[in-house]
Protein backbone atom coordinates (compact mmCIF):
# COMPACT_ATOMS: atom_id res chain seq x y z
CA UNK A 1 0.00 0.00 0.00
CA UNK A 2 1.38 3.78 -0.54
CA UNK A 3 -1.30 5.02 1.95
CA UNK A 4 -2.62 3.98 4.38
CA UNK A 5 -6.40 4.87 4.50
CA UNK A 6 -9.06 4.74 7.13
CA UNK A 7 -11.95 2.44 6.04
CA UNK A 8 -14.70 4.46 7.75
CA UNK A 9 -14.10 7.75 6.03
CA UNK A 10 -13.96 6.98 2.40
CA UNK A 11 -11.53 9.35 0.21
CA UNK A 12 -12.54 11.85 -2.24
CA UNK A 13 -13.53 9.69 -5.16
CA UNK A 14 -12.40 11.10 -8.75
CA UNK A 15 -14.81 12.36 -10.89
CA UNK A 16 -15.76 11.27 -13.83
CA UNK A 17 -16.37 13.50 -16.80
CA UNK A 18 -16.42 13.62 -20.65
CA UNK A 19 -13.32 15.39 -20.56
CA UNK A 20 -11.44 12.99 -18.29
CA UNK A 21 -12.97 9.60 -18.80
CA UNK A 22 -10.65 7.75 -20.62
CA UNK A 23 -7.94 7.80 -18.33
CA UNK A 24 -10.39 6.85 -15.50
CA UNK A 25 -11.85 3.77 -17.96
CA UNK A 26 -7.94 2.93 -18.81
CA UNK A 27 -7.43 3.15 -14.65
CA UNK A 28 -10.45 0.45 -14.38
CA UNK A 29 -9.11 -1.72 -16.85
CA UNK A 30 -5.07 -0.85 -15.01
CA UNK A 31 -3.95 0.82 -18.09
CA UNK A 32 -2.06 4.09 -17.52
CA UNK A 33 -4.26 5.90 -20.44
CA UNK A 34 -3.05 9.66 -21.48
CA UNK A 35 -4.78 12.21 -23.63
CA UNK A 36 -3.22 12.84 -26.63
CA UNK A 37 -4.03 14.67 -29.49
CA UNK A 38 -5.18 13.65 -32.63
CA UNK A 39 -3.84 16.02 -35.00
CA UNK A 40 -0.55 16.77 -34.00
CA UNK A 41 0.20 13.91 -31.52
CA UNK A 42 0.99 15.97 -28.14
CA UNK A 43 0.74 14.34 -24.90
CA UNK A 44 -1.34 16.11 -22.45
CA UNK A 45 -2.68 15.42 -18.45
CA UNK A 46 -4.64 16.93 -17.05
CA UNK A 47 -6.88 16.13 -19.96
CA UNK A 48 -8.53 18.94 -21.93
CA UNK A 49 -11.15 19.55 -24.68
CA UNK A 50 -8.94 21.13 -26.99
CA UNK A 51 -5.36 20.59 -27.45
CA UNK A 52 -3.41 23.46 -26.05
CA UNK A 53 -0.39 22.85 -28.72
CA UNK A 54 -2.78 23.17 -32.05
CA UNK A 55 -6.36 23.78 -30.98
CA UNK A 56 -7.39 20.36 -32.11
CA UNK A 57 -10.49 19.37 -30.38
CA UNK A 58 -9.82 15.45 -31.81
CA UNK A 59 -9.07 14.09 -28.34
CA UNK A 60 -7.68 10.29 -28.33
CA UNK A 61 -6.49 7.92 -25.63
CA UNK A 62 -3.09 6.38 -25.75
CA UNK A 63 -1.76 3.86 -23.81
CA UNK A 64 1.41 5.92 -22.06
CA UNK A 65 4.59 3.26 -20.70
CA UNK A 66 3.95 4.23 -17.21
CA UNK A 67 7.78 5.18 -16.78
CA UNK A 68 8.54 8.07 -15.10
CA UNK A 69 10.84 9.62 -12.57
CA UNK A 70 10.09 11.63 -9.58
CA UNK A 71 9.68 15.78 -10.15
CA UNK A 72 9.15 16.95 -6.21
CA UNK A 73 6.94 15.55 -3.15
CA UNK A 74 4.98 16.73 0.39
CA UNK A 75 4.68 14.34 2.91
CA UNK A 76 1.64 15.28 5.10
CA UNK A 77 2.56 14.89 8.69
CA UNK A 78 -1.19 16.48 10.35
CA UNK A 79 -4.29 14.93 9.48
CA UNK A 80 -6.52 16.99 7.30
CA UNK A 81 -8.78 14.24 6.11
CA UNK A 82 -9.76 11.06 8.15
CA UNK A 83 -9.48 8.66 5.56
CA UNK A 84 -5.68 9.51 5.06
CA UNK A 85 -3.38 8.33 8.15
CA UNK A 86 -0.82 10.82 8.34
CA UNK A 87 2.06 10.06 7.40
CA UNK A 88 1.50 10.18 4.11
CA UNK A 89 3.14 11.04 0.91
CA UNK A 90 1.97 12.78 -2.33
CA UNK A 91 4.57 12.91 -5.49
CA UNK A 92 4.58 14.50 -8.56
CA UNK A 93 5.76 12.35 -11.34
CA UNK A 94 6.70 13.15 -14.65
CA UNK A 95 6.35 10.17 -16.80
CA UNK A 96 8.86 9.69 -20.29
CA UNK A 97 5.65 11.25 -22.61
CA UNK A 98 6.41 14.71 -20.27
CA UNK A 99 3.73 14.73 -19.05
CA UNK A 100 2.92 14.78 -15.04
CA UNK A 101 0.86 13.32 -12.81
CA UNK A 102 -0.24 13.76 -8.96
CA UNK A 103 0.02 10.40 -7.15
CA UNK A 104 1.35 8.46 -4.26
CA UNK A 105 4.74 5.89 -4.18
CA UNK A 106 4.27 1.96 -3.09
CA UNK A 107 6.63 0.75 -0.44
CA UNK A 108 8.94 3.76 0.18
CA UNK A 109 8.75 5.51 2.85
CA UNK A 110 8.48 9.04 3.59
CA UNK A 111 12.23 9.85 3.71
CA UNK A 112 13.31 7.69 1.14
CA UNK A 113 11.51 10.02 -1.35
CA UNK A 114 13.55 11.38 -3.60
CA UNK A 115 13.32 13.65 -6.38
CA UNK A 116 15.28 12.68 -9.98
CA UNK A 117 13.62 8.46 -8.49
CA UNK A 118 12.75 6.67 -11.09
CA UNK A 119 9.24 4.61 -10.84
CA UNK A 120 6.56 3.08 -12.48
CA UNK A 121 3.09 2.79 -12.46
CA UNK A 122 1.23 0.22 -10.72
CA UNK A 123 -3.02 0.03 -10.28
CA UNK A 124 -4.04 -0.05 -6.23
CA UNK A 125 -7.74 -0.93 -5.67
CA UNK A 126 -8.69 1.50 -2.58
CA UNK A 127 -12.32 -0.02 -2.09
CA UNK A 128 -15.31 -1.16 -4.41
CA UNK A 129 -15.44 1.83 -6.89
CA UNK A 130 -12.12 3.05 -6.78
CA UNK A 131 -9.05 2.11 -8.65
CA UNK A 132 -6.36 4.78 -8.52
CA UNK A 133 -3.04 4.96 -10.36
CA UNK A 134 0.15 5.09 -8.02
CA UNK A 135 3.65 4.26 -8.49
CA UNK A 136 6.26 2.09 -7.10
CA UNK A 137 10.33 2.61 -7.35
CA UNK A 138 12.35 0.88 -9.70
CA UNK A 139 15.75 -0.43 -9.23
CA UNK B 1 -1.91 49.64 -19.13
CA UNK B 2 0.02 52.74 -19.63
CA UNK B 3 -3.50 53.90 -20.61
CA UNK B 4 -4.59 54.57 -17.06
CA UNK B 5 -0.58 55.21 -15.53
CA UNK B 6 -1.46 57.85 -13.05
CA UNK B 7 -4.71 58.35 -13.78
CA UNK B 8 -6.58 57.30 -10.57
CA UNK B 9 -5.51 57.43 -7.00
CA UNK B 10 -5.93 55.65 -3.84
CA UNK B 11 -7.81 58.50 -1.30
CA UNK B 12 -9.15 55.91 1.38
CA UNK B 13 -8.77 52.83 3.07
CA UNK B 14 -9.46 51.14 6.37
CA UNK B 15 -8.96 47.98 8.12
CA UNK B 16 -11.43 46.44 10.48
CA UNK B 17 -8.95 44.77 13.72
CA UNK B 18 -8.01 41.26 13.25
CA UNK B 19 -9.81 38.78 15.35
CA UNK B 20 -10.64 35.14 15.76
CA UNK B 21 -14.00 36.01 16.20
CA UNK B 22 -15.40 39.24 14.55
CA UNK B 23 -19.00 37.98 16.00
CA UNK B 24 -20.17 40.23 12.90
CA UNK B 25 -22.12 38.86 9.47
CA UNK B 26 -19.50 39.86 6.84
CA UNK B 27 -22.06 42.46 5.26
CA UNK B 28 -21.54 44.40 8.17
CA UNK B 29 -18.38 43.95 8.17
CA UNK B 30 -18.22 45.44 4.60
CA UNK B 31 -20.50 48.39 5.42
CA UNK B 32 -18.56 49.26 8.29
CA UNK B 33 -14.94 48.98 7.04
CA UNK B 34 -16.07 51.21 3.87
CA UNK B 35 -17.85 53.89 5.90
CA UNK B 36 -14.27 54.09 7.68
CA UNK B 37 -12.54 53.99 4.34
CA UNK B 38 -14.98 57.07 3.30
CA UNK B 39 -14.04 58.80 6.52
CA UNK B 40 -10.64 58.62 5.76
CA UNK B 41 -10.76 60.02 2.85
CA UNK B 42 -13.06 62.86 3.54
CA UNK B 43 -15.95 61.62 0.84
CA UNK B 44 -19.71 60.65 1.55
CA UNK B 45 -21.64 57.60 0.70
CA UNK B 46 -23.56 59.32 -2.32
CA UNK B 47 -19.94 60.33 -3.80
CA UNK B 48 -19.40 56.54 -4.71
CA UNK B 49 -20.37 55.67 -7.90
CA UNK B 50 -18.69 51.97 -8.16
CA UNK B 51 -18.21 49.24 -6.53
CA UNK B 52 -15.61 46.43 -6.56
CA UNK B 53 -16.23 43.44 -4.46
CA UNK B 54 -14.58 39.69 -4.07
CA UNK B 55 -15.97 36.59 -5.99
CA UNK B 56 -15.51 34.86 -2.79
CA UNK B 57 -17.45 37.36 -0.56
CA UNK B 58 -21.03 36.94 0.79
CA UNK B 59 -21.72 40.63 0.18
CA UNK B 60 -23.38 41.32 -2.53
CA UNK B 61 -23.00 44.94 -4.43
CA UNK B 62 -26.58 45.50 -4.25
CA UNK B 63 -26.57 44.13 -0.72
CA UNK B 64 -23.91 46.89 0.40
CA UNK B 65 -25.54 49.77 -1.52
CA UNK B 66 -29.06 49.34 -0.13
CA UNK B 67 -27.47 48.73 3.20
CA UNK B 68 -25.69 51.91 3.40
CA UNK B 69 -28.02 54.06 1.07
CA UNK B 70 -25.51 54.37 -2.02
CA UNK B 71 -27.08 55.79 -5.06
CA UNK B 72 -26.50 55.97 -8.56
CA UNK B 73 -23.71 53.54 -8.70
CA UNK B 74 -22.29 53.21 -12.46
CA UNK B 75 -19.64 50.61 -12.07
CA UNK B 76 -19.57 47.16 -10.34
CA UNK B 77 -18.41 43.16 -9.99
CA UNK B 78 -16.38 41.09 -8.60
CA UNK B 79 -13.28 40.00 -9.03
CA UNK B 80 -11.63 36.51 -8.26
CA UNK B 81 -8.87 34.33 -6.69
CA UNK B 82 -5.69 35.02 -4.57
CA UNK B 83 -4.62 37.77 -6.51
CA UNK B 84 -8.29 39.63 -6.41
CA UNK B 85 -6.10 42.49 -3.87
CA UNK B 86 -4.25 44.03 -6.67
CA UNK B 87 -6.55 42.86 -9.28
CA UNK B 88 -9.94 44.59 -7.40
CA UNK B 89 -7.42 48.04 -7.32
CA UNK B 90 -6.76 47.41 -11.24
CA UNK B 91 -10.33 47.19 -11.78
CA UNK B 92 -11.44 50.12 -9.50
CA UNK B 93 -8.37 52.65 -11.42
CA UNK B 94 -9.76 50.78 -15.28
CA UNK B 95 -13.64 52.33 -13.89
CA UNK B 96 -11.74 55.33 -13.14
CA UNK B 97 -9.45 56.07 -15.59
CA UNK B 98 -11.94 55.00 -18.07
CA UNK B 99 -14.64 57.63 -17.00
CA UNK B 100 -17.14 54.76 -16.32
CA UNK B 101 -17.25 55.95 -12.78
CA UNK B 102 -15.40 58.62 -10.71
CA UNK B 103 -15.69 57.47 -6.57
CA UNK B 104 -14.84 53.24 -6.85
CA UNK B 105 -15.21 51.29 -3.24
CA UNK B 106 -12.86 48.05 -3.17
CA UNK B 107 -14.29 45.84 -0.22
CA UNK B 108 -13.77 42.71 0.71
CA UNK B 109 -15.14 41.17 4.53
CA UNK B 110 -14.44 37.80 5.50
CA UNK B 111 -15.06 35.79 8.95
CA UNK B 112 -11.70 33.62 8.05
CA UNK B 113 -11.22 32.61 11.46
CA UNK B 114 -14.40 31.93 12.90
CA UNK B 115 -16.37 30.50 10.11
CA UNK B 116 -14.23 28.12 7.65
CA UNK B 117 -14.31 28.70 4.55
CA UNK B 118 -12.23 26.91 1.46
CA UNK B 119 -12.70 23.85 3.58
CA UNK B 120 -11.26 20.01 1.28
CA UNK B 121 -14.75 19.24 1.33
CA UNK B 122 -15.65 22.18 -0.78
CA UNK B 123 -13.54 21.01 -3.54
CA UNK B 124 -14.78 17.05 -3.41
CA UNK B 125 -16.62 15.93 -6.02
CA UNK B 126 -20.27 17.42 -6.53
CA UNK B 127 -20.12 20.96 -6.39
CA UNK B 128 -17.50 21.79 -8.91
CA UNK B 129 -17.15 23.79 -12.22
CA UNK B 130 -15.66 21.60 -14.93
CA UNK B 131 -13.21 23.86 -14.44
CA UNK B 132 -11.87 23.06 -10.92
CA UNK B 133 -12.13 19.35 -12.05
CA UNK B 134 -9.29 19.94 -14.16
CA UNK B 135 -7.32 20.50 -11.19
CA UNK B 136 -8.81 18.36 -7.68
CA UNK B 137 -10.24 15.48 -9.44
CA UNK B 138 -6.45 14.46 -10.28
CA UNK B 139 -5.25 16.05 -6.96
CA UNK B 140 -7.84 14.77 -4.16
CA UNK B 141 -8.12 10.92 -4.22
CA UNK B 142 -4.66 10.97 -3.88
CA UNK B 143 -4.48 13.15 -0.51
CA UNK B 144 -3.32 16.43 -1.57
CA UNK B 145 -6.25 17.96 -0.31
CA UNK B 146 -4.91 21.63 1.19
CA UNK B 147 -4.25 24.58 -0.30
CA UNK B 148 -0.77 24.02 1.71
CA UNK B 149 0.11 20.82 0.17
CA UNK B 150 0.04 22.21 -2.87
CA UNK B 151 2.42 24.91 -1.88
CA UNK B 152 4.58 22.48 -0.20
CA UNK B 153 4.93 20.81 -3.73
CA UNK B 154 6.18 23.61 -5.29
CA UNK B 155 8.74 24.30 -2.24
CA UNK B 156 10.18 21.07 -2.09
CA UNK B 157 10.90 22.08 -5.93
CA UNK B 158 12.28 24.86 -5.06
CA UNK B 159 14.14 23.76 -2.14
CA UNK B 160 15.66 21.17 -4.45
CA UNK B 161 16.47 23.25 -7.68
CA UNK B 162 18.41 26.22 -5.79
CA UNK B 163 19.50 24.21 -2.67
CA UNK B 164 17.53 26.89 -0.08
CA UNK B 165 17.18 25.53 3.38
CA UNK B 166 14.93 25.63 6.25
CA UNK B 167 17.43 27.76 8.34
CA UNK B 168 17.04 29.96 5.53
CA UNK B 169 13.36 29.98 4.73
CA UNK B 170 12.75 30.65 8.11
CA UNK B 171 13.89 34.53 8.33
CA UNK B 172 11.11 35.04 5.99
CA UNK B 173 8.31 34.61 9.17
CA UNK B 174 10.59 35.72 11.56
CA UNK B 175 10.96 39.40 10.01
CA UNK B 176 6.95 39.38 8.98
CA UNK B 177 6.74 38.66 12.94
CA UNK B 178 9.56 41.30 13.94
CA UNK B 179 7.76 43.83 11.65
CA UNK B 180 4.27 43.04 12.60
CA UNK B 181 5.41 43.17 16.26
CA UNK B 182 5.66 46.94 16.14
CA UNK B 183 2.39 46.90 14.59
CA UNK B 184 -0.59 47.91 17.18
CA UNK B 185 -3.03 47.13 14.92
CA UNK B 186 -1.77 43.91 13.89
CA UNK B 187 -2.71 40.36 15.15
CA UNK B 188 0.79 39.91 16.48
CA UNK B 189 1.42 42.95 17.84
CA UNK B 190 4.60 42.53 20.62
CA UNK B 191 4.53 38.98 19.65
CA UNK B 192 7.71 38.58 18.00
CA UNK B 193 9.13 34.76 17.11
CA UNK B 194 13.21 33.74 16.79
CA UNK B 195 14.48 31.66 14.22
CA UNK B 196 14.48 28.81 16.38
CA UNK B 197 10.86 28.99 17.24
CA UNK B 198 10.43 28.50 13.49
CA UNK B 199 12.41 25.31 13.19
CA UNK B 200 10.86 23.83 16.27
CA UNK B 201 7.48 24.56 15.17
CA UNK B 202 5.41 21.79 13.86
CA UNK B 203 5.58 20.37 9.88
CA UNK B 204 2.28 20.47 8.55
CA UNK B 205 2.53 19.45 5.41
CA UNK B 206 6.12 18.40 4.57
CA UNK B 207 8.35 20.75 3.97
CA UNK B 208 5.99 23.51 5.25
CA UNK B 209 5.70 24.12 8.65
CA UNK B 210 3.09 26.00 10.75
CA UNK B 211 4.89 28.89 11.11
CA UNK B 212 5.53 28.97 7.41
CA UNK B 213 1.43 29.43 6.60
CA UNK B 214 -0.80 32.43 7.76
CA UNK B 215 -3.63 31.69 9.43
CA UNK B 216 -6.54 33.54 8.63
CA UNK B 217 -8.14 36.43 10.93
CA UNK B 218 -11.68 37.65 10.40
CA UNK B 219 -11.21 41.24 8.84
CA UNK B 220 -12.31 43.56 6.36
CA UNK B 221 -10.68 45.99 4.13
CA UNK B 222 -11.57 49.11 1.91
CA UNK B 223 -10.10 51.27 -0.38
CA UNK B 224 -11.69 54.34 -2.33
CA UNK B 225 -10.08 54.92 -5.87
CA UNK B 226 -10.79 58.53 -7.69
CA UNK B 227 -8.82 60.40 -10.28
CA UNK B 228 -6.29 62.98 -9.85
CA UNK B 229 -8.29 65.73 -10.24
CA UNK B 230 -10.48 65.18 -7.08
CA UNK B 231 -7.64 63.19 -5.09
CA UNK B 232 -6.18 66.63 -4.96
CA UNK B 233 -8.66 68.20 -2.71
CA UNK B 234 -9.20 65.41 -0.32
CA UNK B 235 -8.31 64.78 3.37
CA UNK B 236 -5.31 62.57 2.88
CA UNK B 237 -2.20 62.47 0.93
CA UNK B 238 -3.59 61.16 -2.61
CA UNK B 239 -1.46 58.06 -3.61
CA UNK B 240 -1.21 57.34 -7.27
CA UNK B 241 -1.54 54.50 -8.98
CA UNK B 242 1.30 54.49 -11.01
CA UNK B 243 0.90 50.96 -12.89
CA UNK B 244 -1.52 47.87 -12.33
CA UNK B 245 -1.21 44.67 -14.00
CA UNK B 246 -2.44 41.30 -13.96
CA UNK B 247 -0.51 38.29 -15.12
CA UNK B 248 -1.63 34.63 -16.36
CA UNK B 249 0.40 32.41 -18.68
CA UNK B 250 0.71 29.01 -19.80
CA UNK B 251 -0.40 26.22 -17.53
CA UNK B 252 -1.22 28.84 -14.51
CA UNK B 253 -3.27 26.77 -11.95
CA UNK B 254 -4.41 27.54 -8.43
CA UNK B 255 -1.09 27.31 -6.35
CA UNK B 256 0.19 24.35 -8.20
CA UNK B 257 2.12 25.34 -11.31
CA UNK B 258 2.78 21.47 -11.68
CA UNK B 259 2.65 20.53 -15.16
CA UNK B 260 4.69 23.50 -16.91
CA UNK B 261 7.81 22.95 -17.86
CA UNK B 262 9.36 24.37 -14.52
CA UNK B 263 7.13 23.54 -11.60
CA UNK B 264 8.98 25.92 -8.81
CA UNK B 265 8.97 29.00 -10.75
CA UNK B 266 6.59 32.04 -10.70
CA UNK B 267 6.25 33.62 -13.77
CA UNK B 268 2.96 35.14 -13.18
CA UNK B 269 4.92 37.01 -10.13
CA UNK B 270 7.69 37.48 -12.54
CA UNK B 271 5.53 39.16 -15.98
CA UNK B 272 3.88 41.84 -13.29
CA UNK B 273 6.88 42.55 -11.99
CA UNK B 274 8.61 43.20 -15.72
CA UNK B 275 4.73 44.83 -16.51
CA UNK B 276 4.61 47.31 -13.75
CA UNK B 277 8.90 48.63 -13.59
CA UNK B 278 8.39 49.13 -17.67
CA UNK B 279 5.00 50.82 -17.26
CA UNK B 280 6.51 53.04 -14.81
CA UNK B 281 10.31 53.22 -15.97
CA UNK B 282 11.83 52.39 -13.46
CA UNK B 283 14.09 49.21 -12.62
CA UNK B 284 13.79 46.62 -9.46
CA UNK B 285 17.15 48.32 -8.16
CA UNK B 286 14.80 51.41 -7.29
CA UNK B 287 12.17 49.85 -5.69
CA UNK B 288 13.50 49.79 -1.67
CA UNK B 289 9.45 48.47 0.22
CA UNK B 290 7.73 45.93 -1.41
CA UNK B 291 4.51 44.13 0.33
CA UNK B 292 4.48 40.61 -1.37
CA UNK B 293 2.47 37.58 -0.86
CA UNK B 294 3.45 35.48 2.00
CA UNK B 295 0.16 33.45 2.60
CA UNK B 296 2.81 30.88 2.40
CA UNK B 297 6.22 32.59 3.70
CA UNK B 298 8.70 29.97 1.05
CA UNK B 299 7.21 31.56 -1.81
CA UNK B 300 8.20 34.62 -0.89
CA UNK B 301 11.91 33.98 -2.00
CA UNK B 302 10.77 32.90 -4.97
CA UNK B 303 8.74 36.11 -5.93
CA UNK B 304 12.19 38.08 -4.76
CA UNK B 305 13.89 36.29 -7.70
CA UNK B 306 10.64 36.92 -10.14
CA UNK B 307 10.63 40.15 -9.65
CA UNK B 308 14.84 40.80 -9.88
CA UNK B 309 15.48 41.51 -6.29
CA UNK B 310 18.16 38.65 -6.09
CA UNK B 311 19.63 37.14 -8.88
CA UNK B 312 17.36 33.20 -9.61
CA UNK B 313 18.20 31.09 -6.99
CA UNK B 314 19.85 32.86 -4.61
CA UNK B 315 16.36 34.05 -2.98
CA UNK B 316 16.94 32.12 0.41
CA UNK B 317 19.92 33.34 0.82
CA UNK B 318 18.63 37.03 0.16
CA UNK B 319 16.72 36.21 2.84
CA UNK B 320 19.13 34.58 5.71
CA UNK B 321 19.73 36.21 8.49
CA UNK B 322 17.04 38.84 7.39
CA UNK B 323 19.08 42.09 7.35
CA UNK B 324 18.15 42.59 3.49
CA UNK B 325 14.26 42.70 4.26
CA UNK B 326 13.92 44.32 7.04
CA UNK B 327 12.89 47.97 7.19
CA UNK B 328 16.01 49.53 6.42
CA UNK B 329 17.61 46.36 4.30
CA UNK B 330 17.80 46.74 0.61
CA UNK B 331 14.64 45.76 -0.02
CA UNK B 332 12.12 46.18 3.28
CA UNK B 333 9.38 43.58 3.21
CA UNK B 334 6.01 43.43 3.93
CA UNK B 335 6.18 46.68 6.74
CA UNK B 336 3.32 46.15 8.80
CA UNK B 337 3.92 42.35 9.22
CA UNK B 338 1.70 40.62 6.00
CA UNK B 339 -0.09 37.75 5.94
CA UNK B 340 2.06 36.00 8.44
CA UNK B 341 2.82 38.81 11.04
CA UNK B 342 0.05 41.66 10.53
CA UNK B 343 -3.28 39.26 9.53
CA UNK B 344 -3.91 37.04 6.98
CA UNK B 345 -6.85 38.92 5.11
CA UNK B 346 -6.60 37.67 1.91
CA UNK B 347 -3.84 39.92 0.70
CA UNK B 348 -5.70 43.17 1.58
CA UNK B 349 -3.65 44.36 4.41
CA UNK B 350 -0.85 44.35 2.19
CA UNK B 351 -2.13 46.91 -0.58
CA UNK B 352 -2.95 49.04 2.71
CA UNK B 353 0.65 49.00 3.91
CA UNK B 354 1.48 49.78 0.11
CA UNK B 355 -0.62 53.01 0.57
CA UNK B 356 0.44 53.18 4.12
CA UNK B 357 3.78 53.94 3.10
CA UNK B 358 3.44 56.33 0.55
CA UNK B 359 1.73 58.75 3.40
CA UNK B 360 4.24 58.07 4.96
CA UNK B 361 1.81 56.23 8.25
CA UNK B 362 3.78 52.94 8.40
CA UNK B 363 4.83 51.73 11.63
CA UNK B 364 7.65 50.62 9.62
CA UNK B 365 8.23 53.20 8.12
CA UNK B 366 10.54 53.74 4.98
CA UNK B 367 12.04 56.83 4.68
CA UNK B 368 13.41 56.75 1.22
CA UNK B 369 9.79 54.65 0.07
CA UNK B 370 8.66 56.89 -3.19
CA UNK B 371 7.81 53.65 -5.35
CA UNK B 372 5.79 51.37 -3.12
CA UNK B 373 5.06 47.76 -4.56
CA UNK B 374 2.60 45.43 -3.61
CA UNK B 375 2.33 41.64 -5.51
CA UNK B 376 -0.73 39.46 -4.84
CA UNK B 377 -1.31 35.73 -5.59
CA UNK B 378 2.31 34.40 -6.16
CA UNK B 379 1.37 30.29 -6.98
CA UNK B 380 -1.62 31.31 -9.41
CA UNK B 381 -2.42 33.83 -11.06
CA UNK B 382 -0.89 36.98 -9.72
CA UNK B 383 -1.43 40.57 -9.74
CA UNK B 384 0.35 43.88 -8.82
CA UNK B 385 0.61 47.68 -7.91
CA UNK B 386 3.34 50.21 -7.84
CA UNK B 387 1.71 53.12 -5.79
CA UNK B 388 3.72 56.48 -5.56
CA UNK B 389 3.01 60.04 -4.05
CA UNK B 390 0.47 61.81 -6.49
Amino acid sequence: MSVDYDAGHPIPAPTVHPDNQGFWDGVMRQELVIQRCGSCGAWAHPPRPMCPECRSPKREWSRAKGKGTVVSFVTYRQSVHPGFKVPYSVVLVELEEGVRLVSNLQGVKPEEIRIGMPVEAVFERINEEVVLPKFRKVD
Amino acid sequence: MDGFKGKAAVVGFALSPFSRDSRKTELRLSCEVIRDALDDAGLLVTDVDGLVKHADDASDEHAVSSSMGMENLTFFGEVKWGAAPCAMLLRAAMGVASGAARCVVVYRAVNGASRLRMTPSMKTSGQMSTSDLLQWTFHSPFGLTTEAGRVAMTVRRYMHDSGARSEQLGWVPVVCREHGACNPGGAYHGKPIRLEDYLASDLVVDPLRRLDCSEASDGAAAFVVTTPEVARDLRQKPVCILGAAQSMVRDTEMLAGYYRRDPARLPEVRDVGAKLFRTAGVSAGEIRVAQLDDAYGPLVPIQLEELGFCRQGEGASFCEGGSRIRRNGAIALNTSGGSLGEGHLCGMNLVAEAVRQIRGTSTNQVNTAELSLVVTGAGGPAAGLLLAAL
